[in-house]
């Protein structure tokens, strides 16, 4: 009985902590070979056009409306206290401090994360990436890299940029629909709103962009078993990409707000 | 030279190599013959490092492979080209780019000096400008040259060829087959071909090697292997269904 029990909890630990084990190794290597020249400049900023720029359009209307219907849901609901002059604050801190990195790490890697992953488990189930091993090039550096640095930078400037949209969305349906004044908005916004909650944001989003890269290029990299191995591949990257930013979230969240 | 030393190999319980050895001398042409799925690609792919035995030893130049850090098996693979039996091509690359990648990654040279090189090879395997266009755009003979063409553009001094002429028409599977002799008379290269063509083995091989049940089970001349009394090696090279080869499942 027992032995059976151990036995269960083996098996069923077993792939996942195989998994993570790879994840770290496949960690190491990348930041080994990041820092030893050549550069891949260009693949680079092509990763970042990629993962930042084509993520743009998705993102800005995410956080538009994130922040329209934050500044909705906490008008009405605050009315029932006569708390309305707080929601300029409730939308600033919340988009800055978590919504902003989460919401744009979410969608980045809906669009992005799946892509790698369908593109690198593409050139591995079609032998591209031993063909780039065979010509003494390493994938770690030529593919992983690029990717995996573009995610890191792009996430923060994205999310400074959901950010930004999330206050103004929530400013205009406070004040053009709800008909709250203007002024007191700005200030119930600004006053209690501290750098340290942008920058804390945009730490988180460094980590998500870097975890949800990382994923996604081992969930590639590693495919097996042909098209259907690319599309397990690909959903798994999303899958357990978004957990990882989900549960992440909070344990960076007691660490930096303190 | 090559040598590869009992090498072992299986895939989650799939034995594929069961202690193959191979010798190949500098500037010898071996080719490699088999049935399909015996593991002749396997076989190749331990040549240079993109699969590791799990027993038994590699060596190149009597370097064993297995003694190598990554840069080191780099300074290694730069001496090899290799056609893959898919042809493997970046499909995020123009053709050119693909035959330049090695030369883009190793060398100096600047782009246009890259493309005139991979055009100047593109015409060696009979592709005239197609330099511009996405392999996905190409047919599978033509991905199969360009996979040739980016093998040779380092000018290596060791060719692995995949099934080179696998795909190709007769005229042109020809042609193939006097550009892999070509390469040996003229740059003295070593070559490990696979194929199941024996017109084209009888060509291009100095020794054909016969892998059957994981291991090399003959090999020789192609005079000798044309005169051999092995009956699997016989069976294979007239191309019978019936022999010591039993084909499961087919027939029954
Ligand atoms: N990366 C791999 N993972 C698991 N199994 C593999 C892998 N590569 C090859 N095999 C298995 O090894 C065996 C030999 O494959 P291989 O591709 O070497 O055959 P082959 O002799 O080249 O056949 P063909 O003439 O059809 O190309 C097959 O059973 C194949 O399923
Ligand atoms: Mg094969």
């Amino acid at each position: 009985m027992i032995v059976k029990l151990i036995e269960f909890i083996g098996a069923v630990t077993e792939k996942p902590v195989q998994g993570l084990g790879r994840i770290i190794l496949l960690l190491f290597s990348t930041l080994k070979v990041m820092v030893r020249p050549p550069f891949e400049i260009g693949n680079i900023v092509r990763q970042m056009l990629e993962i930042g720029v084509n993520s743009l359009p998705v993102v800005l209307i995410t956080a538009v409306f994130t922040g329209m219907v934050l500044a909705l849901q906490s008008y009405t609901g605050f009315k029932r206290f006569g708390a309305e002059g707080l929601v300029g604050t409730v939308v600033a801190l919340s988009m800055t401090r978590e919504l902003g990195p989460v919401l744009s790490a979410l969608i980045v890697t809906g669009r992005a994360g799946a892509a790698i992953a369908a593109e690198l488990g593409t050139m591995r189930v079609t032998e591209q990436i031993d063909a780039m091993e065979a010509m003494a090039v390493n994938p770690v550096k030529y593919l992983i890299v690029p990717r995996f640095l573009s995610g890191m930078i792009m996430l923060p400037a994205l999310t400074v940029v959901t950010d930004i949209v999330g206050i103004v969305g929530g400013y205009l349906v406070s004040v053009m629909l709800l008909g709250a004044n203007a002024k007191p908005y700005m200030r119930a916004t600004w006053d209690f709103l501290e750098v340290q909650d942008i920058y804390n944001g945009l730490i988180k989003a460094c980590f998500f962009g870097a975890a949800f890269t990382l994923i996604s290029c081992y969930k590639g990299f590693y495919t097996r078993g042909g098209a259907e191995g690319v599309g397990r591949a690909t959903t798994g990257a999303v899958v357990f990409s978004s957990m990882t930013i989900l549960i992440s979230d909070y344990f960076l969240s007691t660490w930096l707000f303190k | 030279m090559i040598e590869l030393r009992d090498i072992h190999k299986s895939f989650e319980g799939n034995y594929v190599l069961r202690g193959a050895d191979l010798k190949v001398e500098k500037g010898e042409s071996l080719v490699v013959i088999g049935g399909s799925g015996s593991g002749k690609s396997v076989l190749l792919k331990h040549i240079i490092g993109l699969l590791k035995p799990d027993r038994g030893t590699v060596v190149i130049d009597s370097t064993d492979l297995s003694l190598l850090d990554e840069e080191g098996l780099n300074e290694i693979r730069k001496k090899f080209g290799m056609l893959f039996q898919s042809a493997a091509l970046f499909d995020s690359m123009k053709v050119w780019e693909n035959v330049g990648f090695g030369l883009k990654r190793h060398t100096r040279m600047t782009a246009p000096e890259i493309k005139e090189v991979a055009v100047r090879k593109l015409r060696m395997v009979g592709l005239v400008g197609i330099e511009d266009e996405m392999p996905s755009e190409l047919s599978g003979g033509m991905r199969k040259r360009v996979g040739l063409a980016r093998a040779i553009a380092m000018e290596p001094e060791i060719l692995l060829y995949d099934e080179p002429t696998t795909g190709l028409d007769p005229i042109m599977a020809d042609a193939i087959n006097e550009l892999i002799i070509k390469m040996r008379e003229k740059l003295k290269v070593t070559s490990v071909a696979i194929t199941h063509d024996m017109k084209s083995a009888y060509k291009i091989a100095d020794t054909i090697a016969m892998l059957y049940n994981g291991v090399i089970i003959d090999s020789g001349s192609p005079e000798e292997i044309q005169n051999t009394s092995n009956p699997v090696v016989r069976q294979f090279i007239e191309g019978r269904a019936k022999g010591p080869i039993v084909l499961e499942g087919i027939g029954k």
